[in-house]
């Protein structure tokens, strides 16, 4: 390790010594480290923005290249800057007209054809056979109708509406538990990537 | 008091302190675990085995360093396959922080394998509103990207020659820890049907399956788990593999945790509901 990476490495692990002393409890350092990840974030993601898009998307096309069509969505683009302003806020409306205009315009087919329809059609459309596929479709099948039975709170939940309602909830609950499980992973993921860098840091130092 | 109370009164501190003892453990001393590998991994390890040399895989790498340790590994898997079989790749990132992750990847792993930039892959950069980007993507990569992340114009990179949009790649992998496999999802393979993958935290996994039994992914590496069992298929024990040992320990301690403030949990109302009914 050069002496520049030791270096940097140092800070490094430092900072992830700062921000674990949050386990124990609130303190400068922890302070220190997590503002100071909020203040590179920030310049960092400014200066990005300014660069792929004000440079190229505005910048570029209208001042180099003289595509004047650019001004357009550029001015749309300043009217945003009116919900500053108490007295011209109205003007941002028409930005976000446009915006969600055409957003919804793109967006409700698609997102119906993806999460409903093709939802739909892979749950009605499994295999029905007498082997493990099919016990996996019966099992897909129960676990969804359910889990509906269990949101749906026109008609109360007693007797055998009651009891499909209690297998829907333990539906859910066995969702819930892969996820915290695959949760936890991650956590431990990001634990013990800072742990491998800390030991490598000391193995490298000494 | 008794033990069970005790537990169910312990300062959290102690609880931080066993994950931590139980995470440096494998530290000092190391050891293997055995990894199997599921089908959801092995699909896209197949979908890159398939590809031909001189085809074009896209991989979009949309996470930032907070979620390298579980999704680089994956990365790294899937670039060192593609490169060994002199697969193409067009890079993108839709994470504002992905760009450090793409340069990382492909300055480690194009040196290792003598790839050049412009001739065996291509980072297009960062644009912000993935919809849009995606949207852009599928009429010309060229629409939001007319030059690369290095400023170099698309059109003259030997390796963009007769490549125009997602339907002359072989398939669309994103690596993601946002919600961009959403949008990829939904603008790409919704709008547009091209084969997506992804490759995704631990957090997020159990929110996706569903998407592979309905043919809308073709695979999934779910955290750093999945990320193993890649380094397994491609023979590439790296960071991913390294990382298994600490969760076996990890997860072990926890699930006693779980037992323990069960047991202690249920003793303790056990012991309550008693002394409320003889009051």
């Amino acid at each position: 390790m050069s002496t520049y990476e030791l270096i940097g490495n140092g800070i490094a692990a430092f900072l992830t010594l700062c921000i674990f002393s949050f386990l124990y409890k609130d303190n400068p350092f922890y302070k220190f480290a997590e503002r100071l990840v909020a203040g590179v974030a920030t310049g960092y993601f400014t200066m990005l923005l300014f660069w792929t898009n004000f440079q190229d998307k505005v910048w570029e096309p209208i001042f180099v290249n003289g595509q004047y069509h650019y001004i357009f969505p550029a001015v749309l683009g300043i009217m945003m800057w009116t919900r500053f302003s108490k007295k011209y806020s109205w003007v941002s409306r028409y930005s976000l007209a446009f915006y969600i205009g055409i957003g919804s315009g793109v967006s409700i087919t698609v997102y119906l054809y993806t999460y409903l329809f093709k939802q739909l059609q892979a749950t009605i459309s499994m295999p029905l056979t007498a082997d493990i596929a099919g016990f996996n479709t019966l099992l897909v099948v129960v676990a969804v109708l359910s889990a509906l039975v269990y949101f749906f709170f026109s008609k109360p939940h007693t007797g055998l509406f009651g009891y499909v309602s209690k297998v829907g909830i333990y539906i859910l609950m066995v969702g819930f538990g892969a996820g915290f499980g695959l949760t936890v992973m991650g956590r431990i993921a990001l634990l013990v990537h800072r742990v491998i860098f800390l030991r490598d840091y000391l193995i490298a130092l000494f | 008091m008794t033990f069970f109370e005790k537990m169910m009164q312990i300062d959290r501190r102690w609880v931080y302190l066993a994950i931590g003892l139980a995470v440096i453990i494998p530290a000092i001393i190391p050891f293997n675990v055995p990894v199997s590998v599921s089908p959801e991994v092995e699909k896209i390890y197949d979908f890159v085995d398939s590809t031909d040399t001189g085809d074009y895989i896209f991989i979009s790498v949309d996470y930032d360093p907070a979620s390298m340790a579980e999704l680089h590994p994956m990365a790294t898997a899937i670039i060192n396959q593609a490169f060994e079989k002199g697969i193409k790749i067009v890079f993108v990132t839709l994470s504002q922080f992905g760009a450090g992750m793409v340069e990382q990847l492909t300055n480690e792993l194009a040196t290792k394998h003598n790839k050049v930039v412009g001739e065996d892959y291509v980072f297009l950069g960062y644009r912000p509103y993935p919809a849009i980007t995606i949207m852009a993507m599928a009429v010309d990569f060229r629409v939001p990207f007319p030059s690369d992340y290095y400023g170099t114009p698309l059109d003259s990179l030997p390796m963009m020659n007769g490549i125009k949009n997602f339907f002359d790649v072989k398939g669309v992998i994103d690596i993601t820890s946002g919600n961009t496999a959403e949008f990829w999802l939904t603008y790409g393979n919704g709008r547009f049907g091209f084969p997506l993958a992804i490759g995704i935290t631990g957090v997020m996994s159990a929110d996706y399956y569903q998407y592979l039994q309905s043919g809308q992914l073709f695979g999934i590496i779910p955290g750093v788990k999945g990320a193993a069992e890649y380094e397994t298929l491609v023979h590439y024990p790296g960071a991913g593999l390294d990382q298994i040992s600490y969760q076996v320990i990890a997860h072990a301690v926890i699930l006693l945790f779980i037992i323990i403030s069960n047991v202690a949990y249920f003793a303790t109302r056990r012991k309550k509901s008693k002394i409320g009914g003889s009051i």
